[in-house]
């Protein structure tokens, strides 16, 4: 009996060994396993065996099913896994064709510029406020410590609608809109990124472009504080190598008024024809709020101090982009404006 | 201001090379345009001509022995002047010139010439400088100039000249002596006294002269008279410093009241004394006074011109220019000089009208009375000495003005707490001292006297500022706020929408807000005026618009010129109205879509209607007014939409914008444009974002074709679906339009996919059919029926 059942492990294994086909695997497994299967039929035959014998025969019957499915289940495995690796290998696409890219839109590199001001700005606990772009004499000029008469607010500069309002020359004309709407005459930190008008059209200079107009008023606000805020902003804006150079200057509304000028961006402060050899690039107008300017705006300057900044973000964007010409801003060519479509 | 180093040196000691000089004066506030030699020019030397002759292969050039000092050069040279025994300028080999000229030994139509002779003009002086003798030829310098020796210094004109850019305020550096002052702050020096000094006569202008000051806006007339003056050409120095700080000299008279000009930074005119009629009268222009100044053009003036008078008749443009009929000519003997002060804002006016010019540059920045008197007394002291004048004895006084210093209280702790730093006490008085300031110190207090030179200084954040400015303001280190915290706030509504119209993919523009009058109110039906400057650029940019759309149709025709096909872009920003006397402006989207719009790399769509409603609508949702809003056909959408393929996008019944198709007499290419009026839409309410429930239960999907006339709009049957419904309805979609054979010529099918479901249970068949017999009734109530 026990040769019997070697003989079928051995004959089954070696069928197994050279099956051809998933349907001779399943042949060979019907033939030994299955209902009329060798195997079982030698189960159904142990009948016969005596007590003793059975246990011993049946166990050994079991040891080899078991052997039997195993390697069946191997075998099968085997053929799965060939199966399967043939269908991958039909479905086996070119990945270097183009894919379908979802198409999105993209930001004027202006506003970009704008956003990212405001993001430095907004963290550093100031406001971002709005002004009217047609502002009235007063506030674009009166109110600024530039009475009639005065050299900066010339005619050919500025476009008026009417003897009372024109296009605004400058954001700073916010800075008197802030002050007055503050009723509480509390502290104020805010800037604001806008349009400003000028009678001026050439390859640097465009009748219109946008300035960034800081204000902070406080107690105790000083020219360092002014410093300070500055030297972030532009690092943050041209990169931490930049450095600033304060010149004493005028501007009404300020005093004392500094211009500053950041490191050539194109020479690193090294000489070059944009910074005229300098190594310096004259960016932005700052100074102390002109006590009257405060008192015309209702603010007491024995208690308030506070600085003000504003500088043209044409150039900073031409700059971070390498635009060399401000009309490109203007044009709006679509091939242009799809170059900004990623992150900076 | 253009400031010759040489004249300045007359009133400061330094010895500081051009470069560092203009940088030192920028630190403290002096920007400089360019610092330059007077003559940009190397290896120039004294030469004689020892022999010249005749080219052998030319009928002008001249071949030329020189004797340069240490050797004799040949060198050919073709100007008609040059001759045996002249003494001339010569550049030798290497020398450099300015425009980039370099001389280099050659050979000149066979001839070797080792240098050039040259002319005034080839050493880079203006042609408005050059006498007629040096504009065609070499310079002829006198016998006395020695060989060998450096032209530059034999003509003293080894000047350096810095050309400053001054700021509005600082109008006492419209002067050498202003200069002078600020010079010395920097360097710590003296500043040297001015010469006075002359003789008078023993007569008294004022018995035969007198001056009427017929206007307030003249603080200060002052009138001195000198008698049998010599005109003759200035010395050198005086052309030389003249032709530095870029004015032409005349002669000896006319030259010194420009250079005391340039000296004190007051003005003068000098008149022909006897061309006058004993008097001066300062009054205002009668409207349409006529007037010949010395340039000779007869100007027309009004009553906001300040002129001199004769006592009958205009004969100056007070502050401006002289009158033709009184100059000095070269028969003057006597001469009246006038020193005054008029009113800055009057002299701006008219020199913005009629003429600007050195003097009324000045008048404009404000001038120091004491200057005034300083001025006169210059010239008495440069007309003696180098015109021979009498001074006669007196002056002729007509002054109300105040010539005190002024006098500011400020203390150290104020000083300290605007810079943001600590300045020592020292280097605060330091810095007063230097700039000539005198001072009192009391505890913390300083009493600052500012002399009236520094008209630009008046309220103690000036004297905060000079600190700052000689102190060093590079030297204060800068510091961050220490201001409480707080949170910024910005317009976020603003930056989600330009997101989400990024997001839809396309491109946002910006553009210029003057347009022309025709643009200014296209797009828009609205009752407004249309708001134009007074004095634009260009009529294409005169009116400020009232809709962007004009703005973007220009962009689409700028990139339809450079084969831009597809075109999907967005604005943002402010357009403008007036009502009556009111104006105001409003913040708007526009959007202008044209071509193919791409979804992806090879998913695109050509742009028709419903391509760009979809934009409106994916818009208005995302801000939350998904089913507050209707598409409506009305008399209100503007003329410059096709009437047939547009709509008012009407939000909670209020017409906010218009989408639709340009019309075809404007563009025949099929371009869509939108405008919507964002503070009209954002002041609509929105309720806060809810998360709503998702129904656990399948929903269930009908079809249903509905058959109707041709003039029933989807929006209609949508509506007749939708009220039939129910709650149980959860969406309706269009999936097929169709129109031919099947259905009559009038009619029109339309396919809806509807889906319906309920939040607790799952909807029976029964339900289902009983909701959808409603809906066909109700259709066919309407008079539609279903396609089966």
């Amino acid at each position: 009996m026990k040769e019997q059942i070697e003989q079928i492990r051995q004959n089954a294994m070696k069928e197994i060994e050279s099956v051809r086909d998933e349907k001779e695997l399943n042949d060979i497994r019907v033939k030994y396993l299955g209902k009329k299967g060798e195997l079982t039929a030698l189960l159904r035959g142990m009948g016969a065996l005596s007590a003793e014998e059975r246990p011993i025969v049946g166990s050994l019957v079991n040891q080899v099913r078991d052997e039997l499915e195993t390697k069946i289940a191997e075998k099968e495995e085997a053929y799965k896994q060939e199966e399967l690796k043939r269908k991958l290998e039909t479905e086996k696409i070119d990945i270097t064709l183009p894919s379908n890219k979802v198409k999105r839109g993209s930001k004027h590199p202006l506003n970009r510029i704008i956003e990212e001001v405001e993001d430095l700005f907004v963290s550093m606990g100031y406001d971002v406020v709005d002004g009217p772009e047609l502002e009235t004499d007063e506030y674009c000029f009166e109110r600024l410590n530039l009475p009639q008469g005065h050299p900066a607010r010339d005619m050919q500069d500025s476009f008026y609608v009417t003897p009372e309002y024109l296009l605004r020359t400058q954001t700073s004309a916010v800075q008197a809109r802030v002050m007055m709407e503050n009723e509480e005459k509390s502290p104020i930190r805010v800037i604001c990124p806008g349009k400003v008008y000028r009678r001026d059209d050439d390859a640097t200079h465009s009748h219109q472009f946008a300035q960034v107009e800081g204000l902070v008023i406080d107690k105790n606000i000083s020219l360092a504080d002014l410093k300070g805020t500055l030297e972030i902003f532009m690092k943050k804006m041209l990169g931490e190598n930049t450095q600033l150079r304060f010149r004493p200057s005028y501007f009404p509304f300020t005093e004392p008024s500094y211009e500053v000028d950041v490191t050539c961006f194109k020479c690193q402060g090294k000489g070059c024809n944009l910074c005229k050899q300098t190594g310096w690039i004259e960016l932005l107008g700052s100074g102390i709020v002109h006590p009257n300017v405060l008192k015309m705006n209702g603010y007491d300057p024995e208690t308030y101090t506070g600085f003000a900044f504003g500088t043209g973000l044409d150039r900073l964007a031409m700059f971070k982009y390498g635009i060399t010409d401000i009309r490109l801003l203007y044009q709006n060519d679509v091939r242009f404006l799809n170059e900004f479509d990623r992150m900076d | 201001m253009k400031l010759s180093t040489n004249f300045v040196k007359d009133y400061v000691d330094i010895d500081v090379d051009l470069k560092t000089l203009a940088e030192d004066m920028t630190n403290v506030g002096n920007e400089y345009d360019s610092a330059e030699k007077l003559i940009n020019a190397t290896n120039l030397v004294i030469g004689e001509v020892l022999k010249c002759e005749m080219h052998p292969d030319s009928d002008h050039l001249h071949v030329c022995k020189v004797n340069v000092g240490n050797e004799i050069l040949q060198i050919v040279c073709g100007a008609p002047n040059v001759r045996k025994g002249l003494k001339v300028i010569v550049a030798l080999a290497g020398a450099t010139l300015p425009g980039d000229v370099t001389i280099k030994k050659g050979n000149i139509r066979g001839v070797e010439s080792n240098g050039m002779l040259c002319s005034i003009a080839e050493l880079g002086l203006e042609s408005k400088f050059l006498k007629p003798e040096d504009k065609d030829g070499i310079h002829e310098l006198p016998q006395e100039a020695k060989v060998g020796e450096d032209p530059i210094k034999f003509m003293e004109m080894d000047d350096g000249v810095i050309d400053f850019e001054l700021t509005a305020n600082r109008g006492d550096l419209l002067s050498v002596l202003g200069m002078a002052h600020e010079i010395a702050a920097i360097y710590d020096k003296p500043v040297k006294e001015i010469d006075l000094s002359h003789n008078e006569n023993k007569e008294d202008i004022n018995k035969s002269f007198k001056v009427v000051r017929n206007t307030e806006n003249c603080s200060i007339f002052l009138a001195k008279k000198v008698e049998n003056v010599t005109i003759c050409e200035s010395p050198t120095f005086i052309k030389n410093r003249l032709i530095a700080s870029g004015i032409r000299p005349i002669n000896n008279v006319v030259d010194i009241s420009n250079y005391v000009m340039l000296e004190t930074g007051q003005p003068l005119h000098y008149y022909d004394a006897d061309t006058l009629k004993g008097m001066l009268e300062v009054r205002m222009a009668k409207e349409n006074e006529k007037l010949t100044t010395l340039d000779n053009v007869e100007r027309t003036l009004s009553t906001e011109d300040i002129v001199i008078s004769d006592g009958e008749k205009a004969i100056g443009l007070a502050g401006v220019m002289g009158g033709l009929e009184t100059e000095i000519t070269e028969n003057t003997k006597n001469i009246i000089i006038e020193a005054a002060i008029f009113d800055s804002v009057k002299i701006r006016k008219t020199s913005k009208t009629i003429l600007r010019s050195e003097a009324s540059t000045r008048f404009e920045k404000g001038l120091d009375p004491n200057r005034t008197y300083m001025a006169i007394e210059r010239s008495c002291h440069l007309l003696e000495k180098y015109a021979g004048a009498t001074i006669v004895g007196g002056l002729v006084q007509e002054d109300s003005t105040s010539k005190e210093d002024t006098k500011i209280d400020i203390t150290f702790e104020k000083i300290n707490l605007v810079l943001g730093t600590i300045v020592p006490r020292k280097a605060v008085l330091d810095v007063f001292r230097r700039l000539g300031f005198t001072y009192e110190v009391k505890e913390d207090t300083i009493t600052v006297l500012v002399p009236k030179r520094r008209i630009d200084i008046s309220i103690k954040e000036d004297l905060i500022e000079e600190v700052g400015r000689i102190y060093g303001v590079n030297n204060i280190e800068g510091k961050l706020l220490e201001l409480p915290a707080r949170a910024g706030n910005y317009d976020k509504q603003t930056r989600n929408i330009r997101n989400k119209m990024v997001d839809l993919g396309l491109n946002e523009t910006l553009s210029y807000i003057l347009v022309n009058e025709k643009e200014a109110k296209d797009f828009t039906k609205d009752d407004t005026e249309i708001i134009k400057l007074l004095d634009p650029m260009t009529e294409e940019r005169n009116t400020l618009r009232h809709s962007i759309l004009p703005s973007l149709f220009k962009i689409y025709e700028y990139n339809k010129a450079r084969n831009n096909k597809d075109v999907s872009i967005f604005e943002i920003a402010k357009t403008f109205y007036k009502n009556k006397e009111e104006y105001g402006e409003e913040k708007k989207i526009a959007c202008l879509m044209t071509g193919e719009f791409y979804l992806g790399v090879d998913n695109k769509k050509t742009v028709d209607f419903y391509v760009i409603k979809g934009i409106v609508e994916e818009l208005l949702d995302y801000l939350g007014y998904a089913n507050r809003y209707s598409f409506v056909v009305n008399d209100t959408i503007p003329d410059a939409f096709h009437p047939g393929q547009s709509a008012a996008i009407s939000v909670n019944n209020d017409v906010v914008g218009y989408v639709g198709r340009v019309h075809p007499e404007k563009c025949k290419q099929p371009v869509y444009v939108m405008e919507i009026n964002l503070e009209k839409l954002l002041s609509k309410k929105v309720g806060k974002m809810k998360y709503k429930e998702i129904s656990k239960y399948p929903s269930v999907k009908k079809d249903l074709a509905v058959v109707a006339d041709k003039n029933v709009t989807a929006g209609e049957i949508a509506t007749c679906i939708k009220k039939a419904a129910g709650s149980l309805l959860n969406s309706s979609t269009v999936f097929d339009v169709y129109t031919g054979t099947g259905l009559e010529e009038n009619q029109r099918s339309i396919a809806y996919s509807l889906e319906f479901s309920a939040n607790n249970r799952t909807l029976t068949d029964e339900e289902i059919n009983q909701i959808l017999e409603k809906i066909i009734a109700n259709l066919e109530k309407q008079g539609m029926t279903i396609r089966k």
